[in-house]
């Protein structure tokens, strides 16, 4: 990688943080509504995994969306318009936190309902074997989505068809407040993938780099037509799982124990001790990203609120 | 005009719409291989192959889930549901990805999509295999709901639903795919979202569709004898509902009937009887009345189901009531 990229990385990863803390405290002022899943602790996975596609990839995903949003290009102040509501939003206000997409950028969203993404997603890698293409589509789930229906239903139709599909697993410990040893059958994911004759691999989602270059080997063992493989990080988000979040299911001690391994601050050592940037450089990029986070607000702030006489705009393509 | 069954006329919407679009392709439980569990897809493998004409598990949600991504990405599949019991599997993929994704996402996402659904009881199958529950998805706002009559409305709608950039789901009753009926020769399509008039009459408007018109009509041809002229109207699309035709012919006719083979409450009858009550009321000069399904899970027992089921007879004393 050429230092610009080692950097754009980083990047990434602080703009994320600060424009999830903003969101954070927007929700607290009653700016932003409905739930609100923060990124925060995980930013390694979607950054280094996304970092690695090519411009032809789709991407897919949950609802705690806004970090991968931003890693498929869509601007900060195109996803804070959307948490607050706003026309500008990059879903026009209708879709909100857990409802981001650009299909121009390829990112098909943002799905709020557990693990119902996965057979989309088999369909998107569908669309590209059918037409020949070289592309990948990469879907991205909870570890709580393993447990569902839709997860197997997803995997097996995937294997069937030999599609060009990259499964990962988020594993952040918890659906929603039931840790993964209470609610999944074998405690690690990616051995789910074995029952699919899948390969399957199991990873440190808290180092940007060592996902990136997980994602690169694997994303190109997907494109020369390797069928769907798998691959599960493990990660951890600090937060609850939404703004409402009572936390009696974890331990400061733990929550603690993660943030001593932040992915940011590894990072940040990473590209310090090997010398790839300066302490101060990368003090200048978190400054960049704090204006860009403020001027995300700004924007937002600023923004129109959709129109009442578009209320039944776009039901249906064809009136 | 050729005269054919209602399943010739299905299977030729889509073998014409498969010859004219590349991207138009079939998935679904045995439509390859097995040529359609209804025989629907009889040839479509050897002539089209695998690619386009793709055996699935038996996996609805990966079904319709797939076919959404697929058409997501700019094909425009045609997923078929063995039967519309089926669809409470997929639920979550019809009513809330299918119905909600193009809004959602600020009209972003276009899912030129068709499910194709058999659907009805009648054939001793008992309750799980046998339901008619076309209402429930006909509201859900986002979706396009159609059920056919005829084998010209089945071949003409179903290449509309193709051509569709909006989800369509398409519940073919199965007692009426060896239904025949007079088709126009060459394309044409028939649009979504219209009801049509298919018998003219002046003493009683019958408001029903898909497989209960035939019961309508047959109950009409009966009425006709004892110089009772009913007209029958077709709502053919039950969202988005077309209620013009059905509200000429009632502002005509004075009295209405509802003939549906789902169950009563909440249902077709409660939706379309609001609807005249409230934009045309003051034409009214007899309460409107409802034929619809007894409220049981259907039975297996031939007499029990027929028991069950509306049938001719209903419409007939129904008719006698409003009159």
């Amino acid at each position: 990688m050429e230092k610009g990229e080692y950097l754009d990385l980083y990047y990434q990863m602080v703009l994320i943080r600060h424009l999830e803390e903003r969101a954070a405290e927007l929700y607290q002022e009653g700016y932003i509504g409905g739930f609100l899943h923060l990124y925060i602790g995980q930013e390694a996975v979607s950054t280094g995994l996304l970092s690695a596609r090519k411009p032809q990839d789709r991407v897919i995903t949950a609802y705690r969306d806004h970090g991968v949003a931003i890693n498929c290009g869509i601007e900060a102040k195109t996803v804070m318009a959307e948490l607050l509501g706003k026309v500008t939003g990059c879903s026009k206000g209708r879709g909100g936190s857990m409802h981001m997409a650009d299909i121009s950028k390829r990112y098909y969203g943002g799905h709020a309902v557990v693990g119902a993404h996965l057979p989309i997603a088999a369909g998107l890698a569908l669309a590209d074997a059918y037409e020949g293409t070289d592309a990948v589509t990469i879907a991205m789930f909870g570890d709580g989505a393993t447990n569902i229906g839709f997860f197997h239903e997803a995997l097996n139709l995937s294997k069937v068809w030999n599609l060009p599909v990259l499964w990962v697993c988020e594993n952040n410990k918890y659906g929603m407040g039931t840790s993964v040893e209470r609610a999944s059958a074998v405690s690690e994911i990616r051995q789910k993938a074995e029952g699919y004759g899948m390969p399957n691999a199991r990873v440190d989602g808290m180092n940007v780099i060592e996902v990136r270059n997980t994602a690169l080997e694997w994303i190109e063992k997907v494109r020369a037509g390797g069928g769907p493989h798998f691959l599960e990080f493990i990660t951890y988000r600090y937060r609850g799982h939404s703004m409402g979040d009572p936390e009696r299911y974890r331990t400061p001690e733990e929550i603690h124990h993660w943030q001593e391994n932040d992915p940011i601050g590894i990072y940040n050592k990473y590209l310090v001790e090997n010398k790839i940037a300066a302490d101060e450089e990368l003090k200048e990029l978190e400054k960049k990203a704090l204006a860009e986070v403020q001027a995300a607000v700004e924007f937002a702030q600023a923004s129109p609120e959709p129109a009442p006489e578009t209320l039944f705009d776009n039901i249906y393509v064809e009136a | 005009m050729a005269r054919i069954t209602m399943r010739e006329a299905i299977s030729q919407a889509m073998w014409e719409e498969m010859e004219r679009d590349p991207r138009v392709f079939i998935m679904g439980e045995e439509v390859g291989v097995w040529g359609g569990t209804y025989a629907v897809t009889r040839g479509f493998y050897d002539h089209f192959g695998a690619k386009r004409v793709r055996d699935t598990p038996i996996s609805e949600a990966a079904i319709v889930g797939s076919a959404i991504g697929a058409a997501l990405a700019g094909l425009r599949p045609i997923a078929e549901l063995m039967t519309i019991n089926f669809a409470f599997v997929a639920m979550d993929h019809i009513v809330n990805e299918a119905a909600k994704l193009h809004y959602m996402f600020g009209g972003q996402m276009v899912l030129p999509l068709v499910i194709r659904a058999t659907g009805g009881g009648g054939r001793q199958l008992a309750a799980t295999h046998s339901q008619t529950p076309d209402v429930i998805f006909a509201h859900f706002p986002g979706l396009k709901v159609v059920s056919p009559g005829t084998a010209e409305d089945a071949k003409g709608l179903l290449k509309s639903a193709i051509r569709s950039d909006d989800p369509v789901l398409f519940i073919e009753h199965a007692t009426l795919y060896q239904s025949r009926g007079e088709v126009p020769e060459g394309d044409y399509t028939t649009p979504i979202g219209k009801s049509k008039v298919q018998r003219v009459g002046r003493d009683v408007t019958i408001v029903t569709y898909s497989k209960m018109l035939e019961t309508s009509l047959q109950a009409a041809d009966q009425l006709a004898k004892e110089g009772i002229q009913a007209e029958v109207v077709d709502l053919r699309t039950l969202r988005p509902l077309d209620m013009e035709p059905v509200l000429d012919s009632f502002k005509k006719t004075n009295r209405a009937v509802i003939v549906e083979e789902g169950w009563r409450s909440y249902g077709v009858g409660a939706e379309v009887a609001a609807r005249i009550y409230e934009q045309a009321f003051d034409y009214a000069d007899a309460p409107i009345k409802r034929v619809a399904q007894k409220e049981v899970p259907l039975p297996y027992n031939r007499n029990l189901e027929q028991l069950a089921l509306p049938q001719v007879q209903d419409v007939i004393n129904a008719v006698k009531e409003v009159l």
